[in-house]
């Protein structure tokens, strides 16, 4: 039998099997933030165990850092001790630290892609159950807790029982502005949030094939959304050139060299998974969540499904919206275009031509926050900038921001935001906020409405790229 | 770790379906670094209001219930990687959470707290919240040797599934780092030897 992608990848890396139990996998590349890793060096610290190998660990700092004066001393306290543990942490054990400010500086899923740290047929992970993003390249990638981010400092490996295989195929043609949020938001409501709870999935078919690794990577980093630890996309010729070149990623003969083992990862024809799901591309369109968890999304022309489940209606009430109502016409104060699934360059140009010539709604407060710096330096470059600007756009400085509201971007009770990121969860971007997850299409054309609009009507005739 | 083997509770409901860890710890008390002082915050903006005030009707609130298992609806666990939640369920006491299903990563924080997530079918579930919420002085009993839940002085009881190496660290207090530790020879080894 032949053998999957994942299986490839997860073989080549176990080090020993317990009996009866788990096994033994050797972590290739380990990310770390300020949120999920001070615990984890203390923890080493009080056993007297040292940092194994600190040249296979990269640093970051995005959860908690300001979006605006990111020069200037962190005001809140809290906030800025965090930080100044992560760099005091690093300094102490030799890690490698892209702390605020530094030109690669960024969220850590977006700004690891971006320098090559993240290649084909590794293993991958970090204390974020958003480093799914990585399976994007054909990567085994997932979030850990931060006991597991200690065992890997202590060990470079974890201790794992091998996940079931799930795949989801795509095929057909993507109508003109449905877009890779779209596809995943799609996905999550047809198989629910907990369908993935103990598989690794790969997305397959021609939607994933055609597909940038900017989109790859937003639909890879929602698999945590429908319960999967990691999701994979075979790696090609687009992620090939995407790797090339860029600052950590192999040079020369190594690269050739590479890209030849890299050829031999993709699933064998006859290798089953546990589990299968197919879609058709022409049956997704720009999608709206209108509850409190990801699963709970609709076409955006669609109306909002009546359930007698109490959970339901617990998150409707939250939401405060009718079981059968529709969410056009809604009025939105607040717009978040950011966030690991869409703060790449990508998703700034969606929206900036969309917005081009308009004007923001007088109404909608609206945060643009790049994913890193050097998405930040494009945006520039490119001319993006001032096209937000002349619309009445705020372009702030990188981080998580309101994705997850630890910073001062709160969105404020009781408010709704259309949001490019991945939880829409109770309170999850500020204390009785109520998050609308979309794609960066739709949350452009809501600040420019001021309410929720249906984009499928002009569809045909949108100018995306 | 503490080491688990029986546990006899009271046991406190919470009959909502996919609790995500922002809801068990939210974002904005992650900013500590260390793992105390959780506790207090477990599940904060379902216990108070956002003026500080306490929401009565919310069972952690309820002086009927009590006790050191949580009984929860499908999907606990869901969401975020943190393990602050884990530390927050530990340090406001909580020793066994029973759900009808456990998101992964949830899970295995959980285990590596000295946290028991038990899961229960979801008749079984049913029954417990239904016993619970009726007669709240009803211990239930989790012997983690036997891999049981029953309730207390009933013939009522359901075995459960764990990771038999799993088990073995919650029964002795052992945790992974330190057989990861006792491997370091063969981790070098798969370094050298490393063919991709
Ligand atoms: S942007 Fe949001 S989901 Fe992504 S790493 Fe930051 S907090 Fe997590």
């Amino acid at each position: 039998m032949g053998k999957t992608l994942f299986d490839k990848v997860w073989d080549t890396h176990v080090v020993d099997s317990v009996q009866n139990g788990p096994q033994i996998l050797y972590i290739d590349k380990h990310l770390i933030h300020e949120v999920t890793s001070p615990q984890a060096f203390n923890e080493l610290e009080a056993r007297g165990i040292p940092v194994y190998r600190p040249n296979q660990i990269v640093a970051t700092a995005d959860h908690n850092t300001p979006t605006l004066n990111q020069d200037l001393p962190i005001k809140d306290e809290l906030s800025r001790k965090q930080l100044e543990q992560l760099s005091a942490n690093c300094a102490k054990n030799n890690i490698t630290l892209y702390e605020l400010g530094h030109k690669y500086n960024g969220i850590v899923h977006v700004m690891a892609p971006e320098l090559g740290i993240t290649q084909p047929g590794m293993t991958m992970v970090c204390g974020d159950s958003h480093t799914s993003t990585h399976g994007a390249f054909g990567t085994i990638a997932f979030g850990i807790g931060t006991s597991q981010v200690a065992q890997v400092f202590a060990s470079q490996c974890l201790l794992l029982t091998k996940p079931k295989s799930l795949r989801v195929t795509v095929n057909g043609k993507l109508k003109n502005g449905v877009l890779p949020k779209d596809v995943i938001l799609y996905i999550i409501s047809k198989l629910g949030t907990n369908s993935g709870t103990g598989y690794f999935c790969e997305y397959a078919g021609d939607v994933f094939e055609n597909m940038s690794m900017e989109g790859r990577m937003t639909v890879c980093n929602m698999s945590i959304e429908m319960g999967a630890r990691g999701g994979m996309i075979a790696p090609d010729e687009t992620t090939f050139e995407y790797v090339k070149g860029r600052e950590f990623a192999p040079k020369g003969e190594t690269f050739d060299k590479k890209v030849s083992y890299w050829k031999t990862l993709p699933t064998d024809d006859d290798a089953v998974f546990d589990k299968e799901y197919y879609f058709d591309a022409e049956d997704i369109e720009p999608m709206v969540t209108y509850g409190t968890n990801p699963g709970m999304g609709i076409k955006i022309s669609e109306s909002i499904p009546v359930d007698d489940n109490a959970s339901f209606k617990k998150s409707l009430e939250y939401m405060n919206f009718e079981a059968g109502e529709s969410l056009i016409n809604k009025p939105i104060n607040f717009v978040f275009i950011g966030s690991c699934t869409n703060s790449r360059i990508e998703d700034f140009r969606v929206a900036a031509n969309f917005i081009k010539g308009k004007q923001k709604a007088d109404n909608v407060t609206a945060w643009l926050v790049p994913g890193s710096k050097q998405v930040e330096a494009e945006i520039i470059n490119e001319g993006l900038k001032d096209i937000f600007e002349n619309a009445g756009f705020e372009l702030r400085q990188p981080g998580c921001s309101a994705c997850l509201a630890m910073n001062d971007d709160k969105i404020p009770q009781g408010e709704y935001c259309v949001s490019t990121s991945n939880r829409n969860f109770e309170g999850r971007q500020g204390q009785g906020s109520r998050t609308i997850l979309a794609s960066p299409l739709v949350a452009a054309a809501t600040a420019v409405a001021g309410k929720i609009v249906d984009v499928t009507k002009d569809i045909e005739t949108l100018e995306l790229a | 770790m503490e080491k688990f083997t029986t546990l006899t509770s009271r046991a406190i409901p919470l009959a909502i379906e996919n609790v995500d860890t922002d809801q068990i710890i939210p974002a904005r008390f992650l900013k500590a670094t260390d793992k105390q002082g959780f506790g207090g915050n477990v599940f904060r903006d379902w216990r108070f209001d956002k003026h500080g005030n306490i929401n009565e009707d919310f069972s952690l609130n309820n002086p009927t219930y009590s006790g050191s298992i949580l009984v929860a609806g499908d999907n606990f666990g869901c969401g975020s990687s943190r393990e602050h939640a884990a530390w927050a369920l530990v340090g406001y006491g909580f020793k066994v959470i029973v759900s009808s299903f456990f998101a992964d990563i949830f899970k295995g924080n959980a285990l590596n707290n000295g946290l028991l997530p038990v899961q229960v079918s979801e008749v079984f579930l049913k029954s417990l919240l239904q016993t619970v919420e009726a007669h709240p002085e009803t211990n239930l009993e989790v012997n983690l040797e036997n891999q049981t839940i029953s309730i207390s002085n009933s013939e009522v009881s359901e075995s459960f599934d764990i990771d038999p190496y799993k088990k073995t660290c919650m029964i002795n207090g052992y945790d992974d780092i330190d057989y990861l530790l006792s491997k370091k020879e063969q981790i070098e080894a798969f370094e050298a030897e490393k063919t991709y």
